[in-house]
């Protein structure tokens, strides 16, 4: 069977089960549609949220991202899984215990306050609606690249798969659906790791294969003939910091964070039982997500260090298939800038901005650009993302791991999607309808509502997919820095102080917020010309400001608290109550 | 709601802040210490083909925060059966008003 027909059935199959677990498990109330019930099972929990977290971009980009930054890329590494410590230890647990439906709802009842509340609402839909696009984005480039269908079909389609699980399903339908899309996302990135891992160093486990010596007999370790090849080709070592260490600290600090407070994570732990339950939960997402995030690494260097040895000062006749490939699918350019026919791979850009193709094949073959060269001698270009996507090519493997790729891709898309669409949906309708503007409504018309809001939050970022604003991929770290900055402190202030006041949080989450929100789009929307380490607060990229946007946040709401009335007497009794965890039934409407 | 004896539920709270202080450092140092701060000096030792700041910054930190998250389950399972606060039995009648 060709490996194109092998993808159909693969991606087709992986499909089917998914709507056919929608249709299983579909949600016939307020309580499974936002919380699956509260009868999840933590390992079951563990699994869809890891399918939750890990997005297109864990899934296909993180891997090229650190091929090509080396130790600078750790910051993803120890961000995102760093960020469940936080989760497990300070957050979840008292979240559970609260035992509500949204995060706007702990808000808006820990401060006794709608504006909070609505605040809380404006932070979650821009968190969410930023990551959302990127997530159809990510569904049609794989359907193109794969299925040979334009990248705006496969966004409609992508968005048709997504509107019958989560709008039917609910929470429910959507955890179950996680579960199997977290199944064939990790076998997806391991079986090519395993064996990339084998062919460089002759260990299967890339965790150890990292570690090992290469498999040619030089006796070198991978890490070190990385450093090497790079150091010799122009690029500082694989190993080494082009980041100041403050800057890659506070990115770190960020990005744990700001995972901790993602409300599409968050809402996972209101599914559990217990409260137990929400910590042992969130040690079982770690473990399914640290299965790709400590293989990320390994595939990373493997990568580069294949890249580097069959790419650079190859005769472009002589390259590998699998570069004629990709740079039919625009993912790799070669211009041959000094006329030797052979491709040199140094630092800098090989032309100014993006690939423009044109019909003309140059002398040896290769795609003409009508780019301008850049200064510089390096002639290649290369998508990051093609680091994962071409790992099977490069290990000579057999068509079903591309296939298996493909669908893994998608799975991963898909499941993300979906957690955003649904927390969206609960914000729309139980935050702002039932609990903000029309309290008499009834569970059915709620219901509805959720419903409703689940299509058009779909529509919304269908539409953001296909017509994909410019600064999409500049905003990515306005979710994180976002969520750092605004939730995160108000929700940790109201377990951990009994004294913070409905004044203090408002205050708090607002000047945080603008803050973050202003540096961010300063350097990465409205003065980009300006985004050098020099112009930074000290030395603090837009990356990492949400840390000092927390630490704002913080001091604001203590300062403010201090001088404003107390809280309530029914707020330290709720305080209390968060605090111990007995007594966590299901989430019931009050 | 439980009004179960103050001082209980105030030394269960101190001896869950105590905890989660410990914990939280250790997720520093191996994190935010050993991967990046310390990292210059911590290269110069390997495990395996690893320098060990690198080692930590892109394996070795991963795996400490699950046995931190594990372990904090696992220890505060303890401290709440200690203090009778445990929600082993949720699902039973008794558990919630039973010293009201």
């Amino acid at each position: 069977m060709s490996t194109q027909m092998l993808i159909y059935l693969f991606v087709g199959a992986s499909f089917a089960l998914y709507i056919g677990i929608a249709l299983w498990t579909r949600a016939g109330s307020t309580s499974e549609f936002y919380v699956a019930g509260g009868g999840v099972h933590p390992v079951v929990n563990g699994m869809a949220t890891a399918a939750d977290w890990m997005s297109a971009a864990s899934f296909l980009s993180m891997a090229g991202l650190i091929a090509f930054m080396g130790y600078d890329g750790s910051v993803y590494l120890m961000g995102w899984t760093g960020g469940y410590v936080v989760l497990a230890l300070l957050l979840a647990p008292y979240l559970r215990k609260f035992g509500q439906f949204t995060v706007p709802d702990f808000i808006g009842t820990r401060y006794y306050s709608k504006v909070a509340r609505t605040v809380a609402v404006v932070c979650l839909i821009f968190v969410s609606f930023t990551y959302i696009a990127g997530q159809m984005r990510g569904v049609g480039i794989v359907f193109s690249r794969f299925l040979e269908v334009p990248v705006d079909l496969g966004v409609i389609i992508g968005m048709g798969i997504v509107f019958v699980y989560a709008v039917l399903g609910g929470m429910k339908g959507v955890t179950y659906t996680q579960v199997a899309q977290y199944c064939v996302l990790i076998f997806a990135y391991l079986v090519p790791a395993i064996f990339i891992s084998l062919l460089v160093t002759g260990n299967p486990v890339p965790q150890l294969g990292l570690g090992s010596q290469v498999a040619d007999g030089s006796g070198m370790y991978v890490l070190q003939k990385l450093d090497a090849s790079l150091v010799d080709m122009g690029f500082s070592a694989y190993t080494a910091s082009t980041r100041s260490t403050i800057d890659v600290f506070c990115i770190t600090a960020a990005l744990m964070v700001g995972t901790a407070g993602l409300p599409h994570v968050i809402v996972r732990f209101f599914t559990v039982p217990k409260v137990s339950d929400a910590r042992r939960s969130a040690g079982w997402a770690l473990v399914f997500i640290a299965l790709l995030y400590t293989t990320a690494p390994a595939v990373s260097a493997f990568a580069r260090l294949n890249f580097n040895e069959t790419i650079n000062q190859t005769q472009y006749t002589d390259a590998p298939g699998w570069f004629g490939n990709w740079e039919n699918n625009d993912l790799i350019a070669w211009r041959d800038k000094d006329g030797d026919g052979a491709m040199d791979v140094a630092p800098g850009d090989a032309f100014e901005g993006a690939p423009a193709y044109t019909e003309e094949r140059g002398e040896h073959g290769e795609r003409m650009l009508s780019n301008a060269p850049a200064e510089g001698a390096n002639e290649v270009y290369v998508d990051r993302d093609i680091m994962v996507l071409a790992n099977p090519e490069i290990a000579n493997l057999p068509g079903w791991v591309i296939a298996l790729v493909a669908a893994g891709g998608l799975a991963a898309a898909l499941s993300t999607a979906a957690g955003l669409l649904l927390v969206i949906s609960s914000a729309v309708s139980h935050d702002l309808l039932k609990r903000t503007f029309r309290p008499g409504i009834t569970e059915k018309g709620e219901l509805l509502a959720a419903r409703l809001a689940a299509t058009a939050a779909i529509v919304v970022a269908g539409l953001l997919g296909i017509y994909p604003p410019g600064w999409v991929a500049q905003v990515v770290a306005f979710a994180f820095g976002l969520a750092a900055s605004s939730l995160f402190p108000a929700i940790f202030l109201g377990i951990f102080t009994k004294r913070m006041n409905r004044e203090g949080a408002i205050a708090g989450m607002v000047s945080g917020l603008a803050f973050t929100f202003f540096y961010i789009a300063w350097f990465k929307l409205w003065n980009p010309a300006a985004n050098v380490p020099e112009n930074w607060l000290l030395g603090i990229s837009a990356e990492g400001i949400g840390v000092i946007g927390m630490l704002i946040n913080f001091a604001v709401a203590l300062l403010v608290s201090r001088v404003t009335a107390a809280p309530p007497a029914e707020i330290g009794e709720l305080v209390e109550r968060i605090r111990t965890p007995r007594g966590a039934a299901a989430p019931v409407e009050h | 709601m439980t009004h179960r004896d103050d001082s209980a539920t105030k030394s269960y709270w101190r001896a869950n802040l105590q905890l989660l202080a410990i914990l939280m450092s250790i997720w520093f140092a191996v994190s935010f210490g050993a991967g990046i701060l310390l990292r210059d000096f911590l290269d110069r030792f390997m495990i395996g083909g690893y320098p060990l700041g690198f080692w930590f910054a892109q394996q070795g930190s991963i795996y400490v925060f699950i046995v931190l998250i594990f372990y904090y389950s696992w220890a505060m399972h303890r401290l709440e059966r200690r203090y009778a606060l445990d929600d082993d039995d949720e699902s039973e009648a008794t558990g919630e008003g039973a010293s009201q």
